[in-house]
């Protein structure tokens, strides 16, 4: 066993746990934050999406080890209070989710397109940028929609990009 | 219309906790002093197994039992079923090999279960199952389709020559004597290539057993739970029916793929009482690709007759339909009866012949997978149409007009009688929406490009809002596909809905919530959809076929017709009129032809206080229950047009636009049926474009992850432009007829007429990849050196 310091939704958490751990398992099993998920064990479909350091990862293939002395954010954490953050609220509005199972991984993937890219974001930027996250259920067409609206909505509440 | 009524674009009430991450999916259950399960696979896809030691495997840190199908049989545990007979043309009854949820004696396709470690950790179990020594007798397998029943080798001992029925429908010398009389005759080959379901939640399962109540639970990713009850009790005998409990909580996806009983919850809930805790087993994406049923893989030879007037007069069908190693739940339906009976397409087509030939190979088993028999069916007659108007030299959208059926109802030689449609009012709005006016300059400006553009049509139809029970009964079926509801009023006026059908992605905890505000006149606040666990909802057939619409929320409707008669019941006594005066609008129950009403909400609290009337005259309390047997499948038709640009050097394919335009009858909520369209195309497109399982000669699965099976990603896709043209249903009291397959079914061939217009000749397969495209690019550019 070894042991993991890391910043997790801005709390401070200290574990013992198998070297082999990998980042979702520590999350979903150790700390019960089940919204990140497991689609695959490729690191192709991008549902266990998580930001590291304000970065966007696969937590399926990083190691919890990997992520000792650094700051974790899920999809539980980017919400302010009872507000959602604006690419949540944009997914919901536009449609963007079916089953819901992609779904906290295309909108950390999505804050990340951001982050990188700016708030105006054309349709095949949005598409290439999405490339690491697989949803079988939209086709896509709203989830684009859904991302370029978030976009454009986190440019008016800056508030919660410093959040990270 | 409201604006949470039928026919607004509500946002989804789920989608709160989906987009916080609070969705609750069964790998995210964890029960007390839970045990981790995972299977030992065969590595071969057809071996004898001459022993099995698993005492290295017990001794191993942290096992707590290692089980074989020999452990499963002594307890008497049974195999699992194919719950439709279908009979040959012989009137035999099909041939069903033993189905073990273990192997006993033989393994016959790779990942076939051989047998269960159950571990403190899932990292022990899996060390564990390494440990486990095997002595396998390997056999040669028989994987191609189309070569099965000419193999040596024989898959189950019930079926020698690998065939499990050669069934068929319609009327072969009718067919016949069109060919005779024909003008014309198009032919066709075609491959349906297998697909890999990969809905993005893998399957799980929680099996927990309480020595105190003898109850258990099992929490799995289903569609339909109470199938999954009715069948691990009734037939596969882990527990009785009336003390099992089945939960399928949020699903992520299913596609049909979480239709069926598998081995994995067997196990599971046998487990949990045989090492008295509970046992947990998730699928890894690797394991899904190998066990998840699969879907498609037909061999096709198709023939369609033409008058002198370019009618279409005749068709006939040979199908050989790869069934897998074993006949899944609902397998032996899918290339018989959601198949053949689609072969008239939207066309008058006087004479229709179909042969199946259902075959068992060393392969996954195949079964239903969106769409289920109905893309196959329209795969073969939109290219056959496709072709022959090519060959006639006549423009394909008229010609498909030129034999649209317009007349309704209307029977089909292949016992289908469609209840009506508007198929001219579809095609007219996709020329439109498509600008196909114009088609003609936009291949001339690709042209100047070196690019090669086309234009594909597919006229589909399909037959959902599965079904009635009587009619299936008489094709097989082993129960009856009616749907079960129950409106629960509170005193305080909110209601609960339990619903036999269950959401996987569909939205109904909205859509269903609409229904209820748009007939009662309350909030859709005020409405909870519960659904997915058999403790609550007493039965259900589940959701599947784009059933919930068009069966599920029929039976909402007859359960709320008798919550609004109850309630005029209770209404006369409160009001002091008699019942008959009764009037029940925009939520309130009202006297005719006076201002005396009460809202319904009110008048839920006069139910259950109960001061009002006579408790012996009127029973007390507002809650009632529907079962809903629909009078006819439903027939959502339309037309979709895929445009493509190939580049000729590359073999890329581009999909430059896409049209669609449904007929689903009435819609609850149209950003949902969108959604649906969506989402369906997406995976028609992938089928065309991208996906295909492949095995090798031994039998071994060669695109078995994400790394090897091209799943369609963002870039792989338009923005789709989706229009609607309505004929309401007459089958059902909704007018609904559904919307969750027809993307899937529609967008194949829509395709592939595209890929092979802009190349000007046929000879492409699925997946249209861009290494195919580019032969088949080659082959047209310079066809003496090709051939």
């Amino acid at each position: 066993m070894t042991t993991v310091s890391l910043t997790v939704n801005g709390q401070s958490v200290t574990a013992d746990v198998d070297p082999r751990t990998l980042l979702v398992q520590f999350l979903r099993e150790n700390l019960r934050l089940t919204g990140t998920h497991v689609g695959c064990d490729t690191s192709q479909c991008g549902a266990c999406v998580v930001h590291l350091n304000g970065q966007a990862v696969k937590s399926c293939t990083t190691l919890a080890v990997q992520a000792n002395a650094s700051v974790v954010t899920t999809i539980e954490g980017i919400a302010e209070g009872g507000d959602l953050h604006p690419m949540q609220a944009a997914f919901r509005e536009h449609h963007g989710l079916q089953c819901g199972y992609c779904t906290p991984g295309m909108i950390m993937s999505a804050i990340d397109i951001v982050n990188r890219k700016g708030n105006a974001l054309d349709e095949q930027t949005i598409r290439a940028e999405l490339e690491g996250n697989l949803c079988r259920c939209t086709g896509y067409h709203n989830i684009v929609k859904a991302v370029a609206a978030g976009a454009q909505a986190m440019a008016q509440a800056p508030v919660q990009q410093a959040a990270e | 219309m409201t604006a949470t009524g039928i026919g607004a674009p509500v946002r989804r009430k789920e989608d709160q906790r989906f987009v916080t991450g609070q969705g609750r999916y069964v790998d995210d259950f964890n029960r007390p002093g839970q045990a981790h399960a995972y299977f030992l696979r065969s590595p071969h896809a057809h071996a004898a197994i001459r022993s099995i030691d698993t005492g290295p495997a017990t001794i191993m840190p942290g096992v707590i039992a290692v089980f074989t199908g020999d452990d499963l049989a002594a307890d008497k545990i049974g195999g699992l079923i194919c719950g439709w007979m279908i009979h040959s043309k012989d009137g035999s009854p099909m041939k069903a090999g033993p189905h073990p949820a273990l192997a006993q004696g033989k393994v016959r396709y790779v990942g076939d279960h051989v047998a269960v470690v159950i571990a403190e950790t899932l990292a022990q179990a899996k060390d564990a199952a390494e440990a486990i020594v095997v002595d396998y007798d390997v056999l040669p397998a028989v994987v191609d389709t189309a070569q099965a029943t000419k193999a040596s080798v024989q898959v189950h001992e019930v079926s020698p020559d690998n065939t499990v029925f050669n069934w068929h429908l319609g009327n072969k010398d009718e067919t016949e004597a069109a060919f005779a009389r024909a003008k014309h005759v198009t032919k066709i080959d075609l491959v349906n290539n297998r697909l890999v379901p990969n809905p993005i939640e893998p399957r799980a399962a929680v099996g927990e057993y309480d020595f105190g109540t003898d109850n258990y639970t099992l929490y799995t990713t289903s569609q339909n739970p109470h199938v999954a009850r009715l069948v691990l009790s009734a037939f596969i005998g882990v527990a009785p029916e009336h003390k099992l409990r089945v939960i399928a909580p949020d699903v992520g996806g299913g596609f049909g793929s979480k239709i069926f009983i598998y081995a994995e919850e067997t196990v599971c809930v046998w487990a949990a009482k045989k090492v008295k805790r509970p046992v947990k087993w998730t699928s890894d994406r690797s394991e899904a690709f190998l066990s998840d049923a699969h879907g498609r893989d037909h061999v096709t030879h198709a023939e369609m007759a033409t008058d002198e007037n370019g009618k279409i007069i005749g068709l006939r069908v040979h199908t050989t339909a790869n069934l897998g190693a074993y006949l899944s739940t609902f397998s032996s339906s899918v290339p018989t009866y959601l198949y053949a009976p689609l072969l008239s397409g939207q066309y008058d087509i006087p004479a229709i012949y179909c042969e199946v030939d259902g075959v068992y190979t060393n392969t996954a088993p195949v079964d239903a997978y969106r769409g289920a028999g109905r893309p196959e069916a329209t795969f073969v007659v939109e290219r056959l149409v496709e072709k022959t108007a090519r060959e006639l030299g006549q423009n394909p959208a008229e010609f498909r007009r030129k034999n649209y059926i317009t007349q309704f109802p209307h029977a089909t030689p292949v016992i289908m009688t469609y209840d009506t449609g508007d198929y001219a009012a579809s095609l007219d709005k996709a020329l439109e929406i498509a600008d196909y006016k114009n088609f003609q300059q936009r291949k001339q400006e690709s042209a100047r490009r070196g690019k090669l553009r086309g234009i594909g049509f597919s006229s589909y139809i399909e037959a959902c809002g599965i079904a009635p029970s009587q009619a299936v009964g008489s094709l097989g079926a082993g129960v009856g596909l009616w749907e079960s509801a129950e409106v629960r009023v509170n005193p305080t006026g909110s209601v609960e809905v339990l619903t036999g059908s269950h959401s996987h992605g569909q939205g109904h905890e909205t859509t269903f919530a609409q229904l209820v505000s748009d007939r009662l006149g309350i909030s859709i606040d005020q409405v909870s959809i519960v659904h997915g666990d058999t403790d609550k909802v007493q039965f259900g057939m589940g959701t599947y076929g784009s059933r919930s619409g068009a069966v599920g929320m029929s039976a909402i409707a007859k359960a709320i017709d008798k919550v609004i008669a109850k309630g005029k019941k209770v209404a006369a006594h409160v009001l002091e009129a008699s019942e008959g005066d009764i009037e029940f609008k925009d939520g309130r129950f009202g006297v005719a032809g006076t201002d005396r009403s009460m809202a319904f909400g009110e008048i839920a609290l006069q139910a259950y206080i109960a001061h009002k009337f006579s408790g012996q005259d009127l029973e007390p309390g507002l809650k009632e229950g529907a079962f809903y047997d629909p009078t006819n499948f439903t027939f959502p038709a339309g037309v979709h047009i895929c445009e493509v640009e190939i580049d000729p050097d590359t073999g890329v394919t581009k999909i430059e636009r896409w049209t669609a335009v449904d007929d689903f009858g009435v819609i609850i909520n149209p950003m949902i049926v969108e959604g649906q369209v969506h989402g369906g195309i997406a995976q028609g497109v992938g089928q065309a474009l991208l996906e295909g399982a492949f095995y090798d000669e031994s039998g071994q699965l060669i695109t078995a992850s994400f790394n090897d099976y091209c799943m369609p990603r963002a870039i792989d896709l338009p923005s789709f432009q989706v229009g609607m043209t309505v004929t309401p249903c007459p089958s059902n009291p909704l007018g609904i007829k559904g919307c969750g397959e027809a993307g899937a079914i529609a967008a194949p061939p829509a395709v592939i007429n595209a890929i092979t217009d802009a190349l000007g000749h046929e000879d492409i397969a699925m997946p249209a990849t861009p290494q195919a495209v580019w032969r088949a690019a080659q082959k047209a550019r310079m066809p003496m050196a090709a051939e």
